[in-house]
């Protein structure tokens, strides 16, 4: 029925009769608002975290290719070591591969689907394991290697990785930790930066960081210094 | 005729390698492997295709047999006498000789099954928690080092050993398949069966 049918009938002089429709106008937006952020909140997976079950499945899942200690595996790709990797660093990577920032289709069909509690949980999970490295690089290499994370190479302006990454590799904040990570990963991000990272031109972000270092670094420079971290604990 | 010499030459190279082979192929080793899998190694049910296989992958696989690692039924009924005494060299000699040998795709599996079977295997299921198998298996299913290859493998034998794992059986290398395999609802695993049936 037309409202203002409805509204003559009930026998409202037309100044009650707008303050009425402002009122039921203000209250359906209030309603709209409360639905809305319900909503919000049950996808954030039932705050304040997520159930321990779906944490569980997620992390057996994530565990399937990360490895059973998140130390990495080599599948058809080097499968990345997740084990004590800094909690910032695992949320700007999930994040990058949802915004293609990175590109990586296996990661974005993973990522896209964890939320933000989810990302965290998980993040805090992977911190806390500590299995040895995985190894496996030319051990041949690692002297070299070290040479160049403490002192860079100068003569082509590449800062000493130790400046960022920290003694022992195990980075901060926003910089990735590198110890125990698998070298020919390693050799495949440095070698191919550019390709992969800073897809977005418009959102820069921190990858921009290391895209110098990568452009400068020889090939032989990268695998040593692959090798290096690759078997630090 | 022209270029007399280079075709005697030709010809004596093709008959040697002919030869070469002719005599592994019906050397008793391989003759005892070829009873089950076929005359070129091509898979005859329950026997999977060996021809074309990672050579890594059926190194681990004999040397699982023969430590009884690997045991489903199957397995222990024909595998593990088969592997029993062969030796190292004889398993290294034996996994060369099938990984060289060309492959042809079963083909076998169920056509409406395969654009689901290709999804799981290219994206897996995030929802579900399945990962891509495309992570380990590489874009073709072509395998990698000691990750088998499982494209063009027969349809019951992918889909037996994946329901296998689910049902407790053990591999060679205990992770991840079991975990993985489990996850798989018995329709998702016929899916990727088919799609792998028919993968060059």
């Amino acid at each position: 029925m037309d409202p203002r049918l409805w509204l003559a009938k009930t026998g409202m002089t037309s100044k009650k009769r707008r303050a009425w429709i402002i009122k039921a106008a203000g209250l359906q937006l209030a309603l709209l608002a409360i639905v809305l952020s319900a909503t919000g909140r049950a996808n954030s997976a039932d705050t304040p975290g997520v159930s321990k079950h779906e944490l569980e499945a997620k992390l057996e899942y994530c565990q399937d290719c990360h490895g059973p200690s998140g130390q990495g595996y080599r599948g058809f790709f080097p499968i990345p070591r997740l084990a004590g990797q800094q909690t910032a660093y695992l949320k700007n990577q999930l994040q990058a591969f949802v915004e293609r920032r990175r590109t990586n289709n296996i990661m974005f069909n993973v990522a896209h689907t964890l939320s933000p509690a989810m990302i965290a949980a998980l993040a805090a999970d992977f911190r806390a394991l500590n299995p040895r490295p995985l190894g496996g690089g030319p051990k041949q290499l690692v002297a070299a290697g070290e040479k160049i994370y403490q002192n860079g190479i100068p003569e082509a302006n590449v800062a000493a990785c130790i400046a960022c990454h920290g003694p022992g590799a195990v980075g901060s904040d926003e910089i990735p930790r590198l110890a125990g990570q698998l070298h020919d990963y390693i050799f495949n991000k440095l070698t191919n930066w550019s390709k992969e990272r800073g897809q977005n031109p418009t959102k820069p972000d921190t990858s921009a960081v290391m895209s110098p270092v990568a452009h400068s670094l020889t090939r032989p420079q990268v695998e040593a210094v692959a090798a290096y971290v690759g078997y630090l604990k | 005729m022209r270029h007399v010499r280079l075709k005697i030459a030709i010809l004596a190279i093709v008959s040697f390698a002919a030869s070469a082979l002719a005599v592994r192929a019906e050397s008793p080793a391989i003759r005892n492997c070829t009873w089950c899998h076929g005359a070129s190694a091509q898979g005859y049910t329950p026997a999977p295709q060996l021809a074309g296989q990672r050579l890594k992958y059926i190194e681990q696989q004999l040397v699982s047999f023969s430590e009884h690692a690997r045991d489903s039924p199957f397995a222990k009924q024909y595998m593990w006498g088969a592997a029993a005494h062969l030796g190292p060299r004889m398993t290294h000699e034996l996994a060369v000789y099938f990984s060289r040998l060309p492959s042809r795709p079963a083909d076998d599996g169920d056509r409406e099954l395969v654009a689901e079977g290709r999804a799981i295997y290219q994206r897996g299921m995030p929802d579900a928690n399945i990962v891509a198998c495309v992570a380990c298996h590489g874009p073709s299913a072509e395998g990698v080092g000691e990750i088998p290859r499982l494209g063009g493998l027969a349809y019951t034998y992918l889909k037996r050993r994946l329901q296998q794992w689910g049902e407790g059986y053990h591999g060679a290398l205990e992770l991840p398949m079991p975990h993985i395999a489990s996850t798989l609802s018995r329709n998702q695993i016929e899916a990727l069966a088919s799609y792998l049936s028919f993968v060059k």
